[in-house]
């Protein structure tokens, strides 16, 4: 076995592709580290990597660093939810009937151009705690993509695959669980991983905005009481955040469309 | 047949009906009236009117807990349309447009920036793989941070807020930019540059007549994604570090309790970023005028 | 009217090594196609036809094995061949661009190598266009005609280079049959005027016996030549040509041949590529 990854990463180090890489990465932190040890202008006043790599191994052993992590995560897991819990068998009802589509439709056309952290203080005025509205935000961002991909999924099912099932003998039943929710399913995907990104976003945006908790808050906290190598353990936690709630999404996607995975 | 060959292949080859050369006007004046004559305009008033009636009462003759603290729509139409606004914010009061002006110029100037850096790098990462080879990491890296978690560095890096800002807004939509157009590269068939090579197309006549309009479909989606992403960091930045602009305003109305404000606020930056993603729209669809006839086919 | 464009292919290998898979396309092929002589290649699925065409065109290198074409070494893995305007490929799939008039991709060619003026390449289009009678659709996108005229325009956007050489890689694979008969004589036209070499791959048996003038069955992978079959039909060909004894006798010799190869194919699931 380890032999195995061994000998995958000698064949990948040979790769000029990742030389290349690796290179243009090092000559990123050799030259943000003097650009911030030099002061040039703008750039030098982001934090020296050495010094974010000190503070992020500080960091590492503090716990209000990982409660900041599950706070976070708690908020974006349970709007994100909610998001798909609500949004989906909307996207769904939307799709298959056309009056639905026709009454409800131009609401969403109306509420979605307005960014979702505009929200933030009708949703601190309306719910009764800071922790609900936070959801209530990251909620909404999610949901507008979650449904509208969903729509335009059930919409482009391609006509032939509904005959052909109504020509084998399907019921209304069955087309719906079995054409039009798999046939969905993938455009549904896609909309869940750009709804998790906008998520992240608002979470973040929300915390610094509305909250003293989570990882958003942390950056912030980072500004305010000067301690600026922290803004980017906080970002750079964030983008970590970020990146495995993704891969987890499409993880979940693959396992669930395995004909979509290529030989 | 084979006596007339020639005869007959050319008339096989004549040419699917030629689209007659309707006038705008005339486009939407037909669609208009196909949508009179559906029942979906009726429903389409139905959900609208139904939402306000809900909305109304909800928050106005019924005082439901919770809804009773957000302003009403006739509140806030009533705020809106004043001559006279309780608030100070109208449509005929000059500082409702000096908000809407400062946010749109800030948008303005960051998608300006954004498009000039973000097409050009990304064709050439699309086109180039010794260039990708050695930016497409450090993009990756730094991609998955949300934009706004940059919102403190932003403030720290630039001096003056005004710049900080436009810097925030700049960063919502490069990303997109940049990867719809590097998308939009990779989206040319390999046939294309083939054929191109074929044909004795030097480099810089492929990027011109293949590179570019190939990837025109895609650049365009990128930048009316990223034109919406850039209203999306406009206002965080805004409600975080503004002194004026849209998101500063409805922050500043909720600290001081004018509620009617928040929604008029709100819906005018619905109102202004749809405006926006449409004109970049019809710019597109008017550039890219050969995929539009394809897909009309 | 020839103009050179003999090719001659001389133990061809190629080896693709994705993931560490070695897959043999080509195993030591070697073909002699005289100047202005109409080849056409057959063999089954995913054969390595197309690597062959590929190798030609200059698409990719070889891993053994050399190409030469009029006596000159144009391919080997030490120097591998580069596209050039002598050797225009008509792709499967079809790559006129669709973001061109057609007579704006037939103008290309000749623009592209700086023979002619932007706009003298125009007119030198739409002459061309003319002789071929498809002057009716100079002015409008690839994606508003019909596929049979893309194949015929791709065909005159290759001729407008005078290649000494023209590949065609299954050109009218999903035409309908009435289609595919009008393009051939397109094709054999275009042949009798200009008469450049021309390497042409299909499945189809009909079409392969028709147009060519020695027809080239492959075996499965790794491919090499397996038969060779004469064709001595007079020219100009017209398609009632098709129903003589001859051709009949010719064809079956021809299925005889590909069958056994294709049977093998089949039975291992050999994927399209």
């Amino acid at each position: 076995m380890l032999a195995f990854y061994a000998k995958k990463l000698v064949k990948a180090l040979a790769s000029r592709s990742l030389r290349r890489g690796l290179f243009s990465i090092a000559m990123f932190l050799i030259l943000w580290e003097l650009s911030s040890r030099l002061g040039v202008p703008i750039v030098g006043a982001i934090p020296a990597p050495s010094d974010v790599f000190a503070r992020l191994i500080t960091e590492l052993t503090n716990p209000y660093y990982w409660r900041s992590w599950g706070t976070s995560l708690t908020r974006i897991m349970t709007g994100f939810i909610i998001a798909q819990i609500l949004g989906a068998p909307l996207g769904l009802f939307l799709g298959v009937s056309r009056k639905a589509k026709a009454i409800i439709f131009p609401l969403i056309e109306i509420m979605r151009p307005v960014p979702p952290l505009a929200w933030v203080p009708v949703s601190v005025i309306f719910w009764p705690s800071a922790e609900m509205s936070m959801i209530f935000v990251t909620f909404l961002g999610a949901f507008f993509t979650v449904v509208l991909n969903i729509v335009e999924g059930v919409s482009a099912i391609d006509e032939r695959y509904l005959r052909a099932a109504a020509s084998l003998g399907s019921s209304p039943r069955d087309i719906f669980w079995r054409v039009m929710l798999p046939a969905s399913l993938p455009s549904a995907l896609v909309g869940m991983t750009v709804g998790m990104g906008i998520t992240w976003c608002v979470v973040v945006a929300a915390e610094m905005i509305a909250t003293n908790t989570g990882l958003g808050y942390l950056t912030w906290r980072g500004y305010v009481a000067g301690e600026f190598p922290l803004i980017v353990v906080g970002m750079l936690s964030i983008g970590l955040a970020g990146y495995l709630s993704s891969a987890l999404i499409r993880r979940i996607g693959l396992h669930f469309t395995p004909w979509l995975a290529v030989r | 047949m084979t006596e007339t060959a020639s005869h007959s292949l050319t008339a096989l080859a004549s040419p699917s009906s030629i689209l007659p050369k309707v006038g705008l006007l005339a486009r939407l004046g037909r669609n208009l009236g196909r949508w009179l004559a559906s029942s979906n305009p009726w429903l389409n008033l139905l959900g609208l009117g139904g939402f306000l009636i809900l909305w109304h009462l909800l928050t106005t003759t019924l005082k439901v807990p919770l809804f009773a603290k957000l302003p009403g729509p006739w509140e806030t139409v009533k705020e809106w349309f004043s001559l006279n606004p309780v608030y100070g914010i109208s449509i005929f009061t000059l500082e409702y447009y000096q908000h809407i002006g400062l946010s749109c110029l800030r948008v303005f100037l960051a998608f300006l920036l954004a498009t000039g850096l973000g097409v050009p790098l990304g064709l050439l990462m699309g086109w180039k793989k010794t260039f990708s080879d050695y930016s497409f990491p450090l993009l990756e890296i730094l991609r998955p941070i949300p934009m706004l978690a940059w919102v403190p560095l932003a403030i720290l890096m630039w001096p003056g807020r005004e710049s900080s800002i436009v810097f925030l807004t700049f960063l919502g939509s490069f990303f997109a930019t940049l990867l719809n157009s590097w998308l939009g590269v990779k989206s040319i068939d390999e046939a294309y540059f083939r054929a191109a090579k074929c044909l004795g197309a030097s480099e810089s006549l492929i990027f011109r007549k293949i590179v570019w309009p190939g990837a025109m479909p895609y650049v365009f989606t990128g930048l009316q994604i990223s034109v919406g992403y850039a209203w999306f960091s406009l206002v965080a930045g805004e409600m975080l570090a503004g002194e004026f602009g849209l998101g500063y305003l409805i922050w500043d109305s909720y600290i001081l309790v004018q509620y009617p404000v928040i929604v008029i606020a709100m819906l005018t930056l619905g109102l202004v970023g749809s405006i926006s993603s449409l004109l970049i729209r019809s710019l597109g669809n008017f550039l890219i005028r050969w995929k539009v006839r394809e897909s009309g086919q | 009217m020839t103009r050179g464009g003999a090719i001659s292919v001389r133990g061809a290998t190629k080896v693709y090594d994705p993931d560490g898979a070695r897959v043999i396309a080509l195993d030591h092929c070697s073909m002699e196609i005289g100047a202005g002589e109409f080849c056409v290649v057959v063999g089954p699925s995913g054969c390595g036809k197309t690597t062959l065409l590929n190798a030609i065109a200059g698409f990719h290198e070889l891993t053994a094995g050399e190409i030469h074409l009029n006596g000159q070494l144009l391919s080997s893995p030490s120097q591998p061949a580069t596209p050039g305007s002598d050797r225009v490929v008509v792709f499967q799939n079809g790559a006129l661009f669709p973001w061109m008039t057609i007579a704006e991709n037939v103008a290309f060619g000749p623009m592209a190598q700086n023979k002619l003026e932007p706009k003298q390449a125009k007119e030198a289009a739409l002459e061309t266009l003319e002789t071929m009678g498809l002057s009716l659709i100079a002015n409008d996108y690839p994606g508003r005609i019909s596929s049979g005229t893309r194949r015929r325009a791709e065909i005159a956007r290759a001729m407008a280079c005078h290649p000494q050489v023209l590949l065609l890689d299954e050109p009218f694979r999903a035409l309908d049959a009435l289609t595919k008969t009008v393009s051939h004589q397109f094709l054999m036209e275009v042949y009798d005027r200009e008469r450049p070499t021309i390497f042409f791959i299909t499945h189809d048996l009909d079409e392969a016996i028709f147009l060519a003038s020695r027809v080239f069955v492959m075996t499965t992978r790794p491919a090499t030549v397996k038969k060779i079959l004469e064709v001595p039909l007079p020219r100009p060909r017209d398609f009632r040509l098709l129903a003589s004894p001859d051709c009949q006798r010719l064809r079956a010799e021809c299925q005889a041949a590909v069958r056994a190869e294709a049977l093998k194919a089949f039975s291992v699931g050999e994927r399209e590529r």
